[in-house]
């Protein structure tokens, strides 16, 4: 589904990721850990296209499609949703009538229909209760005033509603705490089928012990120096990141 | 690169094209250029005007050439030759019509063209309009069901025939002819504007509109709108305007009187889309218009919410003298500007009876190298105890060439008086548009439900049926500005 080869890139002059391979497919779930600063939001936000990254190398296929060709808009509309780890607030502009916008916007480019209202409506309840997420802020202006989880748990809401075949979800879990992560935790693992995959990025082993992953990488220093399966985030819970920082790669 | 990408996109964006500037091609009756007193003569005569009207223009442009030019305003006053401007345009086919059988067709189909058709078949339920052309009122609709009620909307100048009495007791009692320059260039020459009288304790049953269309080149505008709600009426109202595209500019100087008898209601809305000049501020409408409401009565209320997002200059300040104890004023406003576009624009509320209330929201929105300012006077006199404003003033920024600027006056001359200010100043971010983008929602519609979102509480006061066409106009207007 997702193919990235010797990815490379950064902000002005100063380069970020310096050659990041990963190959993620339908079902399965991979996560990405690692120490601060070590490209991991970086990652999230250049396969999502934001402009203040350059890309200076390396390609990424999407289904088979150049994923680095297309606008920010277009990677949404082939099913490439990105959970944000700072959601922004939009006021005066419904959550409803955002997601309605969002949702007839990719069906329009899959050359469908507007949803209809009452199919719309259905769907939001379906989803709202599937993913746990309060009735009262479906209507609220998008995030504004909501809390730092109220945010998360919107994220996993709209993820629920735009169904997207590869999810991103950049750190979810900071400023969660116990009982909303269960609940954000819960809502990916409801929406977890063969036909779609994700990349969870976090920072921490917790949010592993509730989203179970196939893969496990870990990032560091701008390339993914270490892959496994969910052991491997354990034994990094437990001798912390130093171990990974040794010599091989203090030279780049 | 947010500075690279947005003047790419800014670029695309001023291409836009102006949707309402075609010219209709029909023969016209205009004055010889220029002002004197012979252009009074001549527009009073062609309207077959009593002689103390010909009298009170005659003493307004008196007035007129007594004043200076203002130079308190927050942008450089261009320098408008008033003699070469024409002061009367009229479709030469008449202008009287007893029936639409009798409109020129290509007028009807003019304002067809601008979304406003004229025969009640057709006509948005519940909405009567009475269309001015230039100088003239080509038509006023629903005027017969309306009348049922007692209720006059007409054009003025059938009022001054028809309804003397009521013309010459409040034309001129809110905003007297020597107010300012431009009234009392509008009171000289004013030709046409709308006239509403709702009798005692009667709710008018439909939406009152005017639509406004400048058509001839070399000519100004100078409507005048008289609205007048008696005790325990209540009515809403609301304006259109659009003009072609040309290259030199035209002054639009109107004036709006409003009188809100005891526990009188009037609500008038505005939505403004007159030309607003090329991407280098070549051409458009000099927008100069003073509006002026008072609450005369006990508990009257007067709400002005204003949409302005044409004109290459906007400046205006729609305004409520709060008489009557315990009345109330409110003023609603979005102002759009873009490419070189200048408003300077908010409102007065003057306190005078007990318990009076005021409220301004006040949302400006800046593109391109629009320049914005927000100017509002909240005063309150001696004899209002208690008197209570609340002013939001908030202003958004898209991209980094445009400008916004506030200048809030209060004067208090009461203790009991509460006073509140809030204002804010955002830019659309390029985090909320990656944001927006993400969920698949391309820039340009981006833009527009987040200024949407920026003007709701101020759209929310808009009668339904225009709610929906403010909204598409705010779109159209900023389509591609981004920040």
């Amino acid at each position: 589904m997702l193919s990235i080869k010797n990815l490379q890139a950064g902000i002005d002059d100063k380069q970020i990721l310096k050659g990041i391979n990963l190959e993620v497919n339908a079902g399965e779930v991979h996560a990405i850990m690692g120490p601060n600063g070590s490209g991991k939001s970086s990652l999230a936000s250049v396969l999502a296209g934001r402009e203040t990254y350059e890309v200076t190398g390396g390609e990424v296929y999407f289904d088979g499609k150049n994923l680095l060709d297309m606008p920010v808009e277009d990677r949404a509309r082939e099913g490439l949703f990105l959970a944000f780890q700072y959601p922004v607030e939009i006021p005066g502009v419904s959550n409803i009538n955002f997601l309605r916008t969002a949702l007839n916007e990719i069906r329009a480019y899959r050359q469908q229909p507007p949803i209809d209202a009452k199919e719309f409506l259905r769907l939001t309840k379906e989803k709202q209760q599937l993913v746990e997420f309060d009735a009262k802020l479906v209507n609220r202006s998008l995030n504004e005033g909501f809390s730092g989880g109220e945010k998360k748990r919107n994220e996993i809401f709209q993820l629920a509603m735009l169904e997207p075949k590869l999810a991103i979800l950049d750190e979810t879990d900071s400023g969660l705490d116990i009982d909303a992560l269960r609940v954000v935790s819960n809502g990916v693992n409801k929406l977890r089928s063969d036909k779609n995959a994700f990349i969870v990025i976090t920072h921490y082993q917790r949010l592993l012990e509730y989203i179970v992953p196939d893969f496990v990488h870990v990032l560091y220093n701008g390339r993914i120096v270490k892959s496994g399966t969910k052991e491997l985030a354990l034994e990094l819970e437990e001798r912390g990141y130093d171990w990974i920082k040794e010599p091989a790669y203090s030279n780049s | 690169m947010e500075n690279n990408n947005s003047n790419e996109i800014l670029d695309d964006y001023i291409d836009k094209e102006y949707e309402f500037g075609f010219v209709t091609d029909i023969e016209m009756e205009v004055a010889p250029k220029g002002l004197s007193e012979e252009t009074i003569h001549y527009i009073s005569a062609k309207k077959e005007e009593p002689e103390w009207l010909k009298e009170w223009r005659l003493k307004a442009y008196q007035s007129f050439l007594k004043q200076p030019e203002p130079h308190w305003q927050n942008f450089e006053l261009p320098n408008v030759d008033f003699q070469a401007i024409s002061y009367y345009a009229a479709p030469k086919s008449g202008a009287k019509y007893k029936s639409l059988d009798e409109v020129d067709p290509a007028l009807l189909e003019t304002f067809e063209k601008l979304g406003i058709p004229l025969s009640e078949q057709k006509l948005l339920a519940g909405v009567a309009v009475d269309a001015v052309f230039d100088s003239v009122s080509v038509a006023t609709t629903f005027k017969e069901t309306l009348k049922e009620q007692g209720i006059i909307f007409c054009s003025i100048s059938e009022a001054v025939k028809e309804h003397p009495e009521l013309v010459k007791k409040y034309l001129g009692s809110v905003v007297p002819y020597s107010d300012n320059l431009y009234a009392s260039l509008n009171a000289a020459v004013f030709s046409d504007g709308s006239f509403v009288y709702i009798p005692k304790g009667v709710r008018c049953p439909m939406e009152l509109s005017t639509y406004f269309r400048i058509n001839t080149q070399n000519t100004g505008q100078f409507e005048r709108t008289l609205i007048i709600a008696d005790e325990g009426s209540y009515v809403s109202y609301l304006e259109g305007c659009t003009a072609p595209k040309r290259d030199e500019n035209q002054l639009h100087a109107a004036v709006v009187e409003l009188i809100a008898l005891e526990n009188a209601e009037i609500k008038y809305s505005t939505v403004q889309n007159w030309y607003p000049g090329d991407k280098d501020g070549k051409g458009g409408i000099y927008n100069f218009v003073t509006k002026r409401g008072v609450c005369k009565g006990a508990n009257a209320k007067i709400s002005w919410t204003q949409v302005e997002t044409g004109s290459a200059i906007t400046w205006k300040y729609p305004s409520v003298i709060l008489q009557g104890d315990n009345s109330s004023g409110e003023f609603y406003s979005v102002a759009v500007t873009r490419n070189k576009q200048v408003a300077d624009t908010g409102t007065k509320m003057f306190h005078i009876g007990k318990n009076t209330r005021s409220r301004i929201i006040s949302k400006g929105i800046s593109a391109g190298e629009g320049q914005n300012t927000y100017r509002g006077l909240v005063q309150v006199g001696t004899r209002a105890e208690n008197a209570r404003n609340f002013t939001q003033c908030d202003s958004l920024l898209i991209g980094d060439r445009c400008g916004a600027h506030t200048f809030p006056y209060i004067e208090s001359k009461n203790n009991t008086a509460m006073i509140e200010h809030e204002a804010t100043t955002s830019k659309i971010g390029e985090d909320q548009l990656f944001y927006l983008n993400q969920r698949g929602i391309e820039t340009e519609k981006a833009v527009a439900l987040i200024v949407n979102g920026y003007a709701r509480e101020v759209l929310n006061q808009l009668p339904m049926e225009f709610a929906v066409e403010a909204q598409k106009l705010l779109s159209i207007s900023l389509e591609g500005s981004v920040g």
